[in-house]
């Protein structure tokens, strides 16, 4: 048989790992920033995109796209190349992926903060943004494909297919939750609304976590896990049906977000028993993993590489095991929306992909620079102070967690809330917040441990670009089963129909979840006292989606005793059915706003707003001044209008012609309502004289951002309270 | 629920989904040979390549 010689790629491989290390400072950072404003709300004041609404999707996206993604490039660059014996199908496009991901990262980097977002989690890059997301994946994707197809290596090795489900998954994810109408360059609108985007996304959401967070790690897993431990998988025959049932039941398992929510109850059904599920095959790959090292624990002991491995095995049995627990609806009742969720993901993302990361760059640097690691000690160092930045990052999320909510839920004998006031929850908990953000930093500091021992070693190796290596070309076979070659054996040498089988088991969750919701109308009912927002309203929703609200207040009231005394009626899909996109939110760091309109003055919006501990003593959000001295932009409106008639919003051809004159006179009324207090009339006139004996311009109350704000504020969840009687506007079913 | 039609043939499908999908898994990996479980599962360690023991 003819040998041929080729080289693997290592240069690509090393531009993603580099790029892997710098974007993980740069989101764990911002990360820090963000745990360090719980404790100090105003430590950016008036600095309006270092805000905490606007940092948190930066935070979020960076850790996920640009460190877990990259390292997941680096990976799959390495390892694929490696398992097919062949170079990567085109430089081209393997350069394509690198620099077209980092000016993504970039953008992202740029937008977030200053406001453009869709506001939709994991997915708040704009339209030309996710345009340019699709095609960078799909160059990722061809590459992929294109280097299988010009293998050396008959079989595709369990590793491989956890990459094309990978690839296969996310694009259909990504493309279906971003369908989105844009109004101008860098604003659009969901298509779809209320209950439906509320599904999409999560089922979006939650599988971004399952296919970009978890099936490329797993296929890493399944690669660097016996390469370092110089021994094959404990099972094979086990990560064949991890493979298979993990894609096929995680797409299901969605809705688990929305528990409680107004999302229909078979959906809700649906999620948790394939929630559930779950644990069987998550399960089955966390021992696979473990038990491969069986024999060669002792290895572990002085191996820093397999030591992170261990503990991000680890890390993913909890948060697996943690995930269908989450999801049942009684404990998915107390743990939803407090900070048991963010130590949920935390485990996940600090330890399973965090460390899975770091053990995979401690393996991978000193083989590609030819050299030995820099310091071994150091290395061990990283791992303890990580191991235990990750137990103090989670232990005081989940007492946090567990003591808020139990505190929401508390009844005095007489039928009040003990705690009626949310801001007692609050500071009960900040001492975890302390713990957290200590907890945050020995992490990071453990990173940059990792960093220079990195780059210390690199400088003592060599560098390789091209690495050399050789393999017999494949000889071409039958393309239909050979004699004695089973259906699996021949399936396994195929990758465009594996990629084809992949696709078919991921499509079905997602189909029977989706369509009948969006289809079937009886599944949203309607309610006919719910109006489209007027146009100041729909702006200040606008400005409420800028700002990023929705990270820190839900506007989804769950259909409990506790929550209806606290906020109000609980909430009705057909409340939402104006809402492009929804903003129930995930996280309630602050109250719930749903019923909010009417609850206060339009005064105490314009204090609060700009000086929150003022009119909430000890409240940790912060001050949003900007929002009450700039100019409202509101030229765009009637674009708006029409991009939501076409969504199916019922604005009339003269709301959307008279939509000029009817923002001003809303916005004169609330400036005439806010003169109601002396001491705004008072420091308003004293502004406004100031201002013009000082030759500067002024900018009347009413042209202002806040007032938007404080028209959409007051308008929310009072469509359904109008119609307080005793007649059945709604009901859940 | 109830409003929506022919609703009680969707656990059936569903059945039948989860019953014919999970047979074929299990089929397809217990009549594996072993001598193929083995070749494919040393994949990841037969590159040339020299092992990772000065790391």
């Amino acid at each position: 048989m003819e040998v041929q010689q080729f080289h693997y790629d290592n240069k690509i491989v090393k531009n993603f790992l580099y790029a892997t290390m710098f974007w993980g400072i740069v989101g764990m950072l911002v990360g820090l920033l963000l745990a360090f404003m719980f404790l100090f709300p105003n430590v950016t004041d008036g600095i309006s995109w270092l805000s905490f609404g606007r940092l948190r999707p930066l935070h979020t996206n960076a850790v996920i796209f640009a460190f877990v993604g990259n390292a997941i490039y680096a990976g799959v660059y390495y390892s694929t190349q490696r398992l097919l014996k062949a170079r990567m199908f085109s430089d081209a496009l393997s350069n394509f992926n690198f620099w077209g991901w980092q000016a993504i990262i970039v953008a992202a980097a740029i937008t977030l903060p200053l406001g453009y977002t869709t506001s939709k989690e994991y997915a708040e890059l704009e339209w030309p943004i996710d345009i340019a997301i699709a095609l960078v994946w799909v160059a990722f994707g061809w590459n992929l494909i294109g280097t299988m197809l010009k293998r050396r290596q008959r079989h595709l090795y369990v590793a491989i297919w956890f990459y094309l489900a990978t690839f296969v998954t996310v694009a259909v994810l990504h493309i279906f939750n971003s369908l989105e109408l844009p109004v101008s360059a860098l604003k659009s609108y969901s298509v779809y609304a209320g209950v439906q985007d509320a599904l999409v996304q999560w089922w979006y959401g939650h599988n971004a976590v399952a296919f970009f967070l978890t099936t490329p790690f797993l296929g890493l897993m399944y690669y660097f896990v016996p390469k370092a431990a110089n021994r094959p998988i404990y099972s094979y025959r086990l990560s064949i049906v991890h493979f298979w049932s993990l894609i096929f039941i995680y797409i299901w398992a969605g809705p688990h977000h929305l528990l409680y929510s107004s999302l229909p109850d078979w959906a809700q059904n649906l999620g948790v028993a394939f929630s559930v599920m779950l644990i069987a095959p998550s399960w089955g790959g966390m021992i696979n993993g473990l038990l491969t090292l069986r024999g060669a624990w002792d290895k572990v002991r002085t191996d820093p590489t397999l030591k992170f491995m261990v503990v991000a095995i680890t890390g993913y049995g909890m948060a697996t095991f943690e995930g269908p627990m989450l999801s049942l609806k009684n404990v998915n009742a107390i743990a939803h929306f407090s900070d048991w969720i963010i130590a949920h993901v935390h485990v996940g993302a600090l330890a399973w992909n965090g460390f899975l990361t770091f053990g995979m760059i401690y393996w991978l640097v000193p083989k590609m620079f030819k050299t030995r690691l820099f310091s071994r000690p150091l290395a061990n160092f990283h791992f303890w102070i990580g191991t235990l930045g990750i137990i103090l990052y989670a232990l005081p999320m989940y007492v946090a967690g567990f003591t808020q909510a139990l505190m929401w839920d508390d009844f005095n004998p007489d039928g009040t809330l003990v705690y009626g006031n949310f801001l007692e929850t609050v500071n009960e908990i900040i001492p975890m917040y302390w713990m957290r953000a200590i907890g945050g930093s020995l992490f990071i500091i453990g990173v940059f441990v990792m960093l220079y021992n990195v780059v210390k070693t690199i400088r003592s190796g060599s560098k390789v670009e091209d690495e050399l290596a050789e393999a017999p070309a494949l000889t071409r076979v039958s393309k239909k089963r050979t004699m004695g070659e089973t259906y699996h054996t021949w399936l396994e040498r195929k990758p465009i129909q594996l990629t084809i089988l992949a696709t078919i088991a991921i499509l079905i969750g997602g189909i029977i979840q989706i369509v009948p919701t969006i289809l079937v109308k009886s599944n949203i009912p309607t309610i006919t006292s719910v109006r489209p927002y007027t146009p100041l309203e729909l702006e200040g929703r606008d400005l409420y989606i800028r700002e990023g609200c929705v990270g820190c207040h839900s506007q989804m009231i769950r259909p409990f005793r506790s929550e209806v005394e606290r906020y109000g009626e609980y909430a009705k899909a057909g409340e939402f059915v104006y809402d492009h996109p929804f903003l129930w939110g995930s996280k309630r760091t602050g109250p719930d706003l749903l019923r909010i309109g009417g609850k206060y003055s339009d005064n105490w919006h314009l204090n609060h707003m700009y000086d929150p501990q003022s009119t909430s003593s000890g409240s940790i959000m912060p001050a949003y001044q900007w929002v009450v001295r700039d100019e409202h932009d509101r030229s765009q409106v009637q674009d708006k209008m029409r991009t939501m008639v076409q969504l199916g919003v019922p604005y009339t051809e003269e709301e959307i012609a008279g939509a000029n004159e009817s923002m001003a006179e809303q916005a004169l009324q609330i400036e005439k309502n806010l003169y109601s207090d002396p001491d705004f009339a008072k420091g308003y006139e004293d502004d406004k004289k100031s201002a013009t004996e000082n030759g500067e311009e002024f900018i009347e109350m009413r042209n202002r951002e806040i007032v938007a704000l404080i028209a959409y504020l007051q308008r929310l969840g009072t469509d359904i309270r109008a119609k307080e009687s005793n007649e059945l506007v709604s009901e859940n079913k | 629920m109830e409003s929506i039609d022919g609703i009680a043939t969707y656990p059936m499908i569903s059945l039948l989904i989860f019953f014919v999908f999970f047979s074929l898994l299990f089929w397809w990996v217990l009549t594996a040979s072993k001598e193929h479980i083995k070749e494919v599962s040393e994949l990841p360690l037969d590159d040339n390549e020299p092992n990772n023991e000065q790391l």
